[in-house]
């Protein structure tokens, strides 16, 4: 037995290194080799134990398991990156979910810390898996809006009383208690459901984040039960890795966990009736064509992109990179700012650009690109919204005053390339697209951009 | 209380490492900690090959194995593929 427990010290190392490798883009694919080759060490480990003798059930497992695997990781496009975590989150939940429930099943009873840890496994297995797959449906546009069903949070309240009573009952006597662990698996499912349907699209990177330290703390759980280092090690990593990615993209977009989480949408009732409609732009904005876009290029010296996720829904990020050679080649300085919220999950946007070859040493995160902007001809705003309002860092009565923002409207002229004035997740007016130094260029962004790269090819 | 002790620490030598992961890979972050999420593989091996136990014990670890093994493998090949991207073109 020692020696298995050795093998899954190995593992650990070998992830916490994998981690490290993550540092940085050099050593990332390093990395997540020596993260696979702890699995594989965990794995081959657990099949030598002397509790596995049946490995028919095993191997058609890992058989399914892999070949569904392969065919997800090489058929997902990456602008889908968002809903693959999301559901993949929900699979690790769900593991660990009928892990606890198997277990019980053979070993069918313990001391109270093992029908603790049991219980928690099987509630934080329970709430990633339904939760998951919720944050899955809204991604994918079919549950967008943050749902308030009535008298929610007295249902949540209920929900969670109900969860903590059949635990009680259960932990009370583990030996014929078992009716009582499957009762509130299943009442954990249902608040799994109820708590991510109230939160809002806009949202969904940090509930994406925390739901995959979910899934790493109900494996800890896991471990916990089953006594396995191997296990808990490996889920406080991931618990630890989603913690702070939440933690960050509260702060992109200054919310607090707790207000994201129980707080409904962005911008409360009463603020949504004081926002001024389609007349806060009326005769205000300025529109204009790709030639004459074409022609400011020109003459710039340095210009900066801001992508949001309309570049990826439009799927021009080939088109942007072409555009930026094309400028590049006339000597022009070009660089792309990344908002932390940039796309739909931390980090989305990155691997957006790196698909299309953007190098990454081209990508500066907003804190650094800020104090640029100042220093720049031209900025185009490429289906952002939300993270270039000014109105985050001049007024007070905003809702969403204080969120960091790349502040585009400090350089020279600001090109914002959208389909129509309608308003981003906050679902407020942009005072940007009225600035003095504002352009307007409508339409579909692959489209228009196509037409700006003919218009600048032909300078 | 030793497990505890193992969680608590292993917890804080996650903060430290991965604080120190740049935002451009924090999508590469997630789904490589999807993959190692998948460690519950661990968990549902020893209930699918169990002896003497319902087969209904034994189908719930199946089940499991082939959750936890779609998160491994998908996780880290998805994993690959984003990075490649990042590698190919520095220079």
């Amino acid at each position: 037995m020692e020696w298995i427990n050795l093998a899954y010290l190995v593992s650990a190392v070998l992830f916490i290194m994998g981690l490290k490798g993550l540092g940085s883009p050099r050593s990332a694919p390093r990395g997540n080799l020596l993260g696979a080759i702890g699995m594989f060490i965990a794995v081959v480990a657990t099949l030598c134990d002397k509790g596995v003798v049946d490995y028919s059930w095993i191997i058609a497992g890992i058989v399914v398991g892999s070949a569904i695997g392969v065919i997800m990781a090489r058929r997902v496009a990456m602008t889908q990156m968002p809903e693959m975590v999301a559901i993949f989150n929900g699979f690790g939940g769900a593991a660990s979910l009928v892990v606890a429930l198997s277990t019980y099943l053979i070993v069918s009873g313990g001391s109270a810390s093992w029908a603790t840890a049991l219980v928690l496994s099987a509630l934080i297995g329970a709430v990633t898996l339904t939760g998951s797959i919720v944050a899955w449906a809204k991604l994918q546009g079919y549950a967008d809006q943050a749902m308030k069903l009535p008298k929610q949070g007295l249902w949540r309240a209920g929900l969670v009383l109900t969860i903590g009573v059949l635990a009680f009952l259960f932990i009370q006597n583990p030996y014929e208690g078992g009716c009582y662990l499957f009762a509130r698996s299943l009442v954990a499912l249902g608040l799994g459901v109820l708590l991510v349907i109230a939160i809002g699209g806009a949202d969904m990177p940090v509930v994406i984040a925390l739901l995959n330290s979910y899934s790493g703390l109900a494996a800890a759980a896991t471990g916990f039960a089953l006594n396995n280092y191997g296990l808990i090690i490996s889920g406080a990593l991931v618990g630890a890795s989603g913690l702070i990615l939440s933690q960050i993209m509260c702060k992109a977009m200054n919310r607090s966990l707790g207000s994201v989480l129980f707080g409904g949408a962005m911008v409360s009732d009463d603020q949504m009736d004081a926002i001024p409609g389609k007349e806060f732009y009326e005769g205000k904005v300025k529109s204009c064509g790709a030639e004459e876009v074409a022609m400011l290029l020109e003459n710039a010296q340095k210009v900066i992109f801001a992508p949001g996720y309309g570049l990826a829904v439009a799927q021009a990020q080939h088109v942007t990179q072409d555009l930026a050679l094309m400028l590049e080649a006339r000597g022009i300085d070009v660089k792309f700012a990344i908002h932390p919220v940039a796309g739909r999950m931390p980090g989305h946007m990155n691997v957006l650009l790196a698909e299309a070859e953007v190098p990454y040493d081209k990508l500066v995160e907003m804190d650094n690109i800020n104090p640029e902007f100042s220093q720049t001809d031209v900025t185009i705003v490429l289906g952002a919204n939300d993270v270039t309002n000014p109105a985050a860092r001049d007024d007070k009565a905003s809702p969403i005053y204080g969120m960091p923002i790349l502040e585009v409207d400090k350089s020279r002229t600001v090109i914002v390339i959208k389909r129509s004035l309608s308003p981003g997740f906050a679902g407020i007016p942009n005072p940007l697209f009225i600035n003095d130094n504002s352009l307007m260029l409508f339409g579909d962004a692959k489209a228009v951009l196509q037409d700006l790269n003919r218009a600048v090819s032909e300078l | 209380m030793e497990a505890l002790i193992i969680f608590v620490l292993a917890v804080l030598i996650g903060y430290e490492v991965i604080t120190k992961v740049p935002p451009t890979l924090h999508t590469p972050l997630m789904s490589g900690s999807n993959a190692i999420s998948g460690i519950a593989v661990v968990g549902a091996l020893l209930c699918a090959g169990a002896e003497g136990s319902s087969w209904f014990a034994n189908f719930l670890g199946f089940v499991a194995v082939v959750l936890a093994m779609i998160n491994i493998v998908g996780g880290f090949m998805v994993t690959h593929r984003m990075l490649q991207m990042f590698k190919r073109k520095k220079g």
